[in-house]
């Protein structure tokens, strides 16, 4: 039975974002083997290489493919049909139910003689539906289809056991409410634009409810919702629970899932389901994406990205290596067995023997695997100062084949709740205050105390147990895994300054090859020992075979040392190399006065002295070497958290750079460390790397970089990996500049920040260094404002005198930076907007978001309001 | 080449034929009355009256059309007579005459509604966009010339945005005698970036166009010294050139642009001579940002600026101190 209605009507030809060519109207018959009439989206290449099959779900209908109808190649053939009863396609009036509309799916693909490649997309309620189809034709000896992808975006197939089921649909279901909600009324409809994050504009609203503008033509949303097993005994729990078991038999089915976890439907609980069920899957999820995330993000080129990337060396690659590992292994070193590993600083000033601590990582990995039953690749948040109980935890995790994940405490509240969303850990080892924040923020992760804990804190804390209480209960013949080099061994998080902190992903062999670039760059040997005040380094003490000792100082605010800290803890190891922050060194050198009434001999023994995590000034170090460890050489590292170091320089070189140099392009940071490469991609004049890699010196151009001891990809960020990693093994670090004729990289800022002026790209680091320089100026930042490749340079600076509220410097000023400026890099500066402070992020107080302000000025120099950036 | 230079008395005109000299052209020039330029053959008549521009154009194998109404305020009859139907008139008797080559200068404001323009290239002119009757009556004129461009005579229109220079009474002169009688308000912030052409870089982009009219037909290009710089700057680099004191006193924008249009209405209403203190598309002006993205120009015309903003301050500066 089919409506007059419904029959004839095709979807309005202004619906925005919609090609009225992409409608065809195709008879199939259906469960019942009626013919019905089916509206689908069908962007129409006839002789395509490959089909994608895309269902929608409800209440949407085909609209919700149409960026994806745009986006794909040309060989590409999209075919998106409007379930029956939704969209345009028929009102039979009937009742279907999750197996009849499988079954009328395969009518309708049947009737479309669909044959060939075909990867399957499917979005909310079509995933149940596309599922079930794609196991239905699976099981067909005699398919014509040759099923090669699945992509699932905000779905499901299970109710997760830990999970209530969607308050929106249960709130849906309630008897009196769904009839109302859902078809005498449009507030299901518009419901999910609630859902949807950012919001929705009115021309796409327009475009979903176009089709479901009668009572009538709503009917299926409520059939739809009724639907939904939310009781074992529902009569679609069958097919549904068959369709989610099926899903271990697509272990050889490419598969990317691609997730909104802003959704308050299908939230991450129902991503790790999916997970669980489809361990080989690539994800990409998004922090904030809601519910129709195909609105809210740009799914269509991900999508389009990974079907042209599927066969390609996935760029997720993990090692090939099997053979075991041992990250632990110097623990074990006899020769170090009396030497100390550890003197902690703080309170009573603990230490541990190579030995000692050697006994205890075994005694916990042993009690992690034993007791705790944490297995081999099960996820370990550490969220302990440095020091011997995080030595001990992070040991023990590697030792057993746990996955430390490492987020940095200055990152703040809400960038640690996103990134522990991210990792979603197993269990989370840490001290009261980190286990109070999981409590309150809810982190995911069963909890366990560093230290023993009184059992009515930890009852408040939520904490099952503590470390020393594991160790206590372990059985004494407990037999541990074996890591594999090529097995996940940490997720690291990056700071995240300039956006969401990612999560990157390291094997065993590529940590045990950045330990081992880091002795071969810095000479390290067991008569060296160290004074760790910068956090990554500090872990990696006891790898190296070195005695270590963290300051009494809190390692994610650099500004906590000062210069007696220093020396206590230089004294207390004999220490001949202190890894320390730019903020670290300069409160060091402005309370070195505070030292005058001590022996600062200890001091003299340092021979290294390593600035890393963020820029350093060559005259803050120089005066680091001349009035606090005239015996050390300083370097600096150049590098980021998906590979470190990338490079480093001594002063020396620094304060001896040729006047030839690449000083246009931005700061030197040295020749690459043993076994790295490094390359650029020269940028467009847009700014926007044209993916070629030259070696031509002085070529500005986006960094790439590949060593031993790089990242392997970014946690649940299959698209975010996918870009950052160019074909030849490479990792495009985002940051622009050049290397020079001796080889040494020269480093002008990030890509995004890259100034696109009539001349071409230039980088905004050489404009700064050339300001920052001038009388009154603390430190400036330099944008292009204007459409790329018409960019002017716009000069904001932090002054001495800071202004109440911004504004332009003086005529006298203008005319020394676009002097410097122009002596610089050759460009005008259009004007100077002084400012009382930059906005700089937290951890490092010194990386500038300069995307931000570049909006920022335009809005100001088009005459808006002008308040503090 | 000889050349027709109408409206040659102007900042730009003078400059125009200097350039245009300097170079071995014959310049024949085209006004109301003498222009007391040295080196050019003298015609005086009006642009609305065909016989003196015919024979003005005797033996011309090229134009340069300047001669407009540019007040801020007057009669529409007034800005169509002379920018719509005297651009026409040129254009016609210059095609009768058989001129090779024909330089049509127009105004960015042809193609700007209010909003602000930052790096945008040349936007087609729009009589319905624009706003007040200069920018439309010059939208119209670009408009016909333009479709008029043939191979015969190729057609180009040249819009420089905010021309100065020593002499110039249009902007450095309102704003010298606002700012000396403390009448020199900031509009807005006084931050929005504004392109200007330092007169000598006009004149040579008009010559440029006249040469390059066969390869670039039918456009249109807005020049500028591609240097944009904020209306407060702007401002205080003339004040400090000519030696005034000038201190910024700030005025909402919204309240500058009311008032503007209140001050045109009442000089409308009381048919007073002279021009309002400040009009609603001035203040707008001052207000949102105008300035332009110069790649196409350049290549376009083979020309750039050879006089710098910092270098036109001290020629500014020099010409006061002589006494211009």
């Amino acid at each position: 039975m089919t409506t007059a209605d419904s029959a004839d009507r095709l979807p309005p030809a202004d619906l925005d974002g919609w090609d009225p060519s992409w409608s065809r109207l195709v008879d199939a018959p259906d469960h019942t083997g009626e013919l019905v009439r089916w509206h689908m989206l069908d962007n129409g290449p006839t002789d395509a290489a490959l089909t994608v099959l895309a269902v929608h779900g409800n209440p949407t209908w085909s609209y919700t493919w149409r960026h994806l109808a745009a986006a794909l190649p040309a060989d590409v053939r999209l075919i998106a049909p409007d379930q029956l009863d939704m969209g345009y396609s028929a009102r039979s009036g009937r009742t279907r139910r999750l197996a009849d509309r499988i079954a009328d799916l395969l009518g309708l693909t049947d009737a479309l003689q669909l044959s060939g490649d075909v990867v399957v997309v499917a979005h909310d309620w079509g995933g149940p539906v596309s599922l079930g189809w794609l196991q239905a034709e699976l099981a067909r000896t005699d398919s014509p289809i040759n099923l090669v992808g699945l992509v699932l975006t905000n779905t499901a197939v299970h109710q997760p056991p830990d999970a209530s089921a969607p308050t929106v649909i249960r709130t849906a279901r309630t008897p009196g409410i769904l009839r109302r909600a859902t078809v005498d009324t449009t507030a299901f409809l518009r419901g999910m634009f609630e859902l949807s994050n950012p919001r929705t504009p009115a021309a796409v609203r327009r475009g979903y409810l176009a089709p479901y503008d009668t009572a009538e033509r709503r009917a299926a949303i409520a059939t739809f919702v009724e639907d939904i097993p939310l009781e074992s005994d529902h009569p679609t729990a069958a097919t549904l629970d068959a369709i989610a078991d099926g899903l271990t038999g697509l272990g050889d089915l490419p598969t990317l899932l691609v997730w909104g976890a802003g959704d308050r439907v299908f939230s991450d609980l129902y991503l790790h389901d999916l997970e669980s069920r489809l361990p080989h899957a690539d994800v990409h999820r998004h922090p904030s994406a809601g519910h129709l995330v195909s609105e809210d993000i740009d799914v269509a080129s991900i999508v389009v990205d990974w079907i042209a990337a599927r066969g390609a060396e996935p760029s997720d690659a993990t090692d090939a290596s099997a053979a075991p590992i041992d990250l632990t292994e110097r623990l074990r070193d006899p020769a170090l067995a009396d030497r100390v590993a550890i003197r902690e600083m703080a309170g009573a000033g603990t230490s541990v023997t190579f030995g000692e601590l050697d006994d205890l990582v075994q005694a916990t990995a042993e009690a992690l695997f034993g007791v705790a039953a944490i297995a081999p690749g099960d996820r370990v948040a550490l969220m302990v100062p440095p020091g011997i109980d995080l030595a001990v935890a992070l040991y023990a995790c590697w030792r057993m084949g746990a996955v430390p994940v490492l987020v940095d405490g200055g990152l703040g509240p809400t960038r640690m709740s996103a990134a522990m969303r991210v990792a979603n850990p197993d269990y989370l080892i840490g001290i009261p205050k980190a286990l109070a924040a999981a409590r309150t923020l809810r982190w995911p992760g069963r909890r366990i105390a560093s230290s023993a804990l009184s059992s009515p804190m930890a009852r408040l804390l939520g904490a099952t147990d503590d470390l020393a209480g594991l160790r206590r209960r372990r059985a004494a013949d407990t037999l541990l895994p074996t890591p594999k080099g090529s097995d996940e061994a940490a997720i690291v998080f990056t700071s995240g300054s300039t956006g969401p902190s990612k999560g990157v992903r390291y094997t065993g062999e590529r940590i045990r090859a950045q330990v081992q670039t880091l002795i071969d760059l810095y000479d390290i040997t067991p008569e060296d020992s160290l004074v760790a005040a910068f956090a990554p380094f500090a872990l990696y003490g006891p790898a190296m075979g070195l005695t270590s000792t963290v300051p009494d100082m809190d390692v994610s605010a650099p500004g906590s040392l000062d210069a007696s800290t220093l020396l206590d803890a230089v004294e207390a190891v004999d220490a001949t190399m202190v890894f320390a922050s730019p903020a670290a060194i300069l409160k060091v050198v402005e309370s070195i006065d505070e030292l005058d009434s001590r022996d600062c001999a200890a001091f003299d023994h340092v021979r290294l002295l390593l600035s890393a995590g963020a820029p350093v000034p060559t005259h803050l170090l120089r005066t680091a070497i001349d009035t606090v460890l005239p015996n050390a050489e300083a370097h600096t590292p150049y590098g980021m958290t998906e590979c470190l170091p990338v490079a480093s320089i001594d002063l020396t070189a620094l304060e001896s750079l040729d006047t030839d140099g690449l000083d246009e392009i931005g700061v030197c940071v040295g020749r690459p460390a043993p076994g790295v490469d490094a390359t650029v991609s020269p940028l467009d004049e847009l700014g926007t790397p044209t993916g070629q890699i030259t070696d031509a010196p002085g070529t500005l151009g986006e960094v790439w970089v590949q060593a031993g001891h790089m990242r392997v990809g970014y946690e649940r960020l299959w698209h975010t990996t996918h870009r950052a990693s160019p074909a030849g093994g490479w990792h495009a670090t985002g940051d622009i500049g050049a290397i020079d004729a001796a080889g040494q990289l020269w480093i002008g800022g990030r890509t995004a920040h890259v100034i696109c002026s009539p001349r071409g790209p230039v980088a905004p680091v050489p404009i700064e260094r050339a300001v920052d320089v001038l009388d009154g100026i603390r430190r400036s930042a330099a944008v292009g404002v204007g459409p790329p490749g018409a960019q002017v340079v716009v000069v904001i600076a932090e002054v001495v005198d800071a202004p109440k509220k911004p504004q332009q410097s003086s005529l006298d000023r203008l005319d020394e930076i676009r002097k410097a400026v122009a002596d610089a890099v050759g460009l005008d500066v259009a004007t100077c907007l002084e400012v009382a402070a930059l906005p700089v992020d937290r951890r490092h107080n010194s990386k500038i978001d300069r995307s931000a302000l570049a909006e920022w000025a335009l809005r100001v120099l088009e005459g808006g309001e002008v308040k503090a950036p | 080449m000889r050349v027709l230079v109408t409206g040659a008395t102007s900042l730009l005109g003078r400059h125009t034929v200097e350039a245009l000299l300097e170079r071995g052209d014959s310049v024949v020039v085209f006004q109301r009355s003498e222009s007391g330029l040295d080196g050019v053959e003298e015609h005086c008549g009006s642009i609305t009256d065909r016989a003196t521009l015919d024979a003005a154009l005797a033996g011309v194998d090229g134009v340069i059309h300047l001669a407009a109404k540019v007040d801020p305020v007057g009669d529409w009859e007034d800005f169509k007579a002379i920018n719509v139907t005297g651009t026409a008139n040129v254009h016609a008797a210059a095609a009768d005459a058989g001129v090779a080559r024909f330089v049509h200068v127009s105004s960015p404001s042809v193609a700007h509604g209010g909003a602000s323009i930052s790096g945008e290239g040349a936007e087609p002119a729009d009589p319905d966009q624009t706003r007040g009757h200069y920018s439309t009556s010059k939208a119209i004129a670009e408009q016909q010339v333009l479709a008029a461009s043939s191979a015969a005579m190729p057609v180009v229109a040249i819009r420089p945005h905010l021309v100065i220079g020593p002499g110039d009474t249009q902007l450095i002169g309102r704003i010298v005698d606002r700012a000396q009688s403390g009448r020199m308000p900031l509009i807005g912030s006084g931050l929005a970036l504004v392109d200007t052409t330092w007169v000598d870089n006009a004149a040579s982009a008009l010559v440029a166009a006249l040469d390059a009219a066969p390869d670039v037909a039918g456009r249109a290009f807005v020049v500028s010294n591609g240097e944009p710089r904020t209306v407060h700057e702007l401002i205080a680099r003339i004040t400090d050139a000519v030696g005034i004191e000038w201190s910024p006193r700030n005025v909402p924008a919204r309240v500058a642009i009311a008032g503007g249009a209140a001050a045109e209405a009442a000089w409308e209403r009381t048919g007073r001579d002279g021009e309002p203190p400040m009009t609603a598309f001035g203040a707008e002006q001052l207000s949102t940002a105008h300035w332009f993205d110069q790649r196409e120009t350049r290549a376009a015309l083979g020309w750039e600026p050879s006089v710098t903003l910092a270098e036109g301050w001290l020629r500014l500066a020099a010409h006061h101190a002589f006494g211009g």
